[in-house]
């Protein structure tokens, strides 16, 4: 049983030896730049839909909805992924991030047919967004109902 | 202006979550979901609509401005409609956002297949 223990560790330590190293300045200033970047190209689609009228509310929506179609867009051919390689979380946390991983999971498992491949994959990562996502909405609804 | 502070706020937020990628052994997916939820909370408590109103576009496109979707939502539909809009705020207010990611998903996966990797 000690022996399996000594194994263990030593896989652990061989694992951090191994690993690549980081450098989080380096990867945090890309993530800013193009994290920054999808932000601003945000901004401008939002401005051009608020001067066709629309509220703010109303144009954040359709900012996300056409940020969406690219994202995905991007994924299918397989654009979308070495800018990952590149930007980190720059790529990752914005809208197209999340259009990225429903296509890519859905995509992949297109191979086990049309219902429970593509249809039910799709939710991979869009169905614990969803999940946590509505139940921490009921927190704050609850929270609200109850103070106001 | 408007710009700058778009790119700067969104810069931050993405930022956090590369800390996390590299500091933690989070998976990505875990990260989208922290966001959400964190996202859904700060707005809850008021905290989160200060950096939209700041960010603007900065603050709404990270995977947080979903959350920020779904709490400013479902606090709209509690004071309009009192206890049921515990249950449809956060949908209502995200519909839009879901059924496109839903669609152009499934549009995307339907017409291209993931390349072979080197």
């Amino acid at each position: 049983m000690e022996k399996i223990q000594d194994k263990k560790q030593q896989y652990q330590q061989r694992v951090e030896e191994i690993s690549p190293k980081v450098n989080l300045l380096a990867s945090s200033a890309k993530a800013f730049f193009v994290g920054g970047l999808i932000c601003t190209f945000g901004q401008i689609i939002t401005n051009v839909i608020k001067n066709m009228g629309y509220s703010s509310d109303e144009a954040a929506m359709i900012t996300s909805i056409t940020l969406v179609f690219i994202g995905a867009l991007l994924t299918g051919v397989d654009i979308y992924d070495n800018i990952g390689k590149y930007a980190g979380a720059g790529s990752l946390i914005p809208i197209t991030g999340f259009a990225n991983s429903i296509v890519s999971s859905a995509m992949e498992f297109k191979k086990e047919g049309y219902i429970f491949g593509l249809g039910a994959k799709i939710f991979t990562i869009a169905g614990p967004v969803l999940v946590y996502g509505l139940l921490a909405s009921m927190v704050v609804g609850l929270y609200h109902y109850l103070i106001y | 202006m408007e710009y700058l502070k778009a790119f700067i706020v969104g810069g931050i937020i993405c930022v956090f979550g590369q800390i996390l990628m590299d500091r933690t052994k989070l998976m990505p997916g875990r990260i989208t979901v922290l966001f959400v939820v964190i996202g859904t909370l700060l707005t809850g408590f008021g905290l989160y609509q200060p950096i939209v109103n700041f960010g603007g576009a900065g603050a709404t496109v990270p995977i947080s401005g979903f959350g920020y979707a779904l709490g400013k939502g479902v606090m709209k539909e509690v004071t309009k409609e009192g206890f049921v809009g515990i249950f449809t705020g956060g949908l209502k207010a995200t519909a839009g956002g879901v059924t496109a990611a839903i669609l152009f998903g499934f549009l995307s996966a339907l017409l291209f297949s993931p390349k072979a990797k080197e």
